[in-house]
């Protein structure tokens, strides 16, 4: 028998992009989350799952630096400066980080979207914050987007307003991909779409993650997206991690209470 | 004598159903195995004695309780019962394959994709890998008219073989076949027979359940009798 030798796979990346260490977070009294630690490689997808108000928001908001984390910490792997605790940035700092590395994906494209200005001012805008000028470009990359969301060409100039849901959705996730980030936040992004919409955005995501290498924090209550996205979970329940392993070992055979309750839930088609 | 491209040593696995009071149900316990370049061993018993539950601990889609499952990848052996995610992740796209007994369907991706995507992920130029996705397909006798359609539609045996050609479209040093023959034809039987000695004859240690009596002889270098490896537990 050959010896197990330790895992040395070249094409494995060494360093984590984000590393977080017993991150917790409370509404006053009421529990957030409590103690949460991973780590998340380059072109990793992370899936939280569980139940409203299991604390999968609440973490989300933490690690992309919309709430400050009551206690713990969260490292970045930060352009030129390697592994970076993210509570040592100011706020223009962190401002830079989440414009230039950083997409988040809302589950209401309302939230994520600006409802005054055109489809095309919408992507165009993220690319005059990281400093774009030339109009021709900005207008050319946006067209380039908005066909790889399927959006059709002569939407550019209309208001998000006059897109359907699932039309907003796909806007969005152009307006957040745009910049080429290297990590992206995505909070329930199929939640409330028609199925058949659900069905083209997912195969959209899908195709986009792995074609642009994306790491993504991918918060979600449904499964079937869970499988269809993330390559490893973790299950949330009353704030804390009760789970936590390869996508499809821990949706067909979970070993926690609550996550053999969870999988069992799912109705069949 | 090669070393072994699959290394099971003193596996163990029960399942525990917390709905049912933490109910334990021991599959098997103390289970060693090994497969060489070029064998298939073809796990023998009768249904329920654990085959299938062997098979996908073997892919890491079921965590033993016990044992080490050691994989050939690369110039490493890799232990798939303890190694993390990316870790196994990497496994499967390069060193292990495995075909289910059902097509996990995606929607919107035509079948062509479905069975290139593999060889895609792992660098492959996509139109050669469509080129060998389309002589895959060909072969298991799916009508060029349903490659540009998602297999959602598709018959179960279709289904069925658009999931072997997708397991066979890379050259996996290491191959698991859940009844891979199951809703097949006497045709399309014998063409995944041709595929498994071939795979064989290029050096893939492969590990299978083959209801088929006529298939496991033709393709199958030894047996292993599940039960027995239970009882010796």
């Amino acid at each position: 028998m050959m010896p197990a030798v330790a895992f040395a796979d070249g094409a494995l990346e060494d360093t984590p992009l984000l590393s977080v260490r017993g991150l917790s977070y409370h509404y006053g009294r009421q529990l957030g989350c409590r103690d949460v630690s991973f780590d998340l490689y380059p072109g990793e997808v992370l899936g939280i799952v569980g139940e409203s108000g299991s604390g999968k928001t609440t973490l989300l908001s933490c690690l992309s630096g919309r709430l400050p984390p009551g206690s713990g910490s969260i490292h970045y792997d930060m352009a030129g400066h390697g592994l970076t605790d993210l509570a040592g940035l100011s706020e223009s700092e962190l401002r830079v980080l989440m414009r230039s590395d950083w997409g988040i994906v809302h589950q209401t494209p309302r939230d994520g979207l600006r409802m005054g200005v055109s489809a095309g001012a919408n992507i165009g805008e993220r690319l005059m914050a990281i400093g774009a000028r030339h109009y021709g470009e900005i207008r050319a990359a946006a067209l380039d987007w908005l066909a790889r969301v399927e959006i059709p060409a002569n939407r550019i100039d209309h208001l998000p307003q006059s897109f359907s849901g699932g039309m907003q959705q796909r806007l969005q996730i152009a307006r957040n991909l745009v910049n080429k980030p290297r990590l992206v936040f995505m909070d329930e992004p199929t939640g409330g779409l028609d199925v058949s919409v659900q069905a083209k955005l997912l195969d959209l995501l899908r195709g986009l993650v792995s074609e642009l290498g994306l790491s993504v924090v991918l918060v979600t209550h449904d499964l079937a997206v869970a499988r269809l996205l993330a390559h490893r979970l973790m299950v949330m329940k009353s704030g804390e991690v009760v789970e936590s392993g390869l996508t499809d070992q821990v949706l067909d055979d979970p070993h926690h209470p609550y996550s053999q309750l969870l999988v069992s839930s799912v109705l069949q088609v | 004598m090669a070393d072994p491209v699959i290394e099971v040593v003193d596996l163990a696995k029960s399942f525990t159903i917390h709905a049912r009071d933490g109910l334990t149900i021991a599959v098997f316990n103390g289970l060693s195995l090994h497969v060489r370049a070029g064998e298939c061993v073809a796990l023998h018993g009768p249904s329920g004695s654990g085959k299938s539950t062997l098979l996908r601990a073997l892919y890491a889609n079921y965590k033993p309780d016990r044992g080490q499952v050691l994989v050939r990848h690369g110039q490493n052996l890799v232990d798939m019962a303890s190694a993390s995610p990316r870790e196994v992740l990497a496994v499967r796209r390069l060193s292990l394959g495995y075909v289910s007994q059902f097509l996990r369907v995606i929607p919107r991706v035509p079948a062509l994709d479905v069975v290139a995507q593999p060889a895609i992920d792992l660098g492959t130029d996509p139109n050669a890998a469509r080129d060998k996705a389309a002589a895959l397909l060909t072969r298991l006798r799916i009508a060029e008219r349903l490659w540009r359609l998602p297999p959602a539609t598709f018959s179960g045996g279709e289904q069925q073989r658009v999931n072997i050609a997708r397991g066979f479209s890379v050259d996996y040093p290491a191959l698991l076949l859940d009844e891979p023959t199951a809703s097949l034809d006497a045709e399309n039987r014998a063409t995944v027979g041709d595929l498994i000695l071939e795979a064989r004859e290029r050096g893939a240690a492969i590990v299978g359940i083959f209801h088929d009596a006529e298939i496991r002889e033709r393709v199958s270098t030894s047996i292993f009798d599940i039960q027995s490896a239970k009882r010796a537990a």
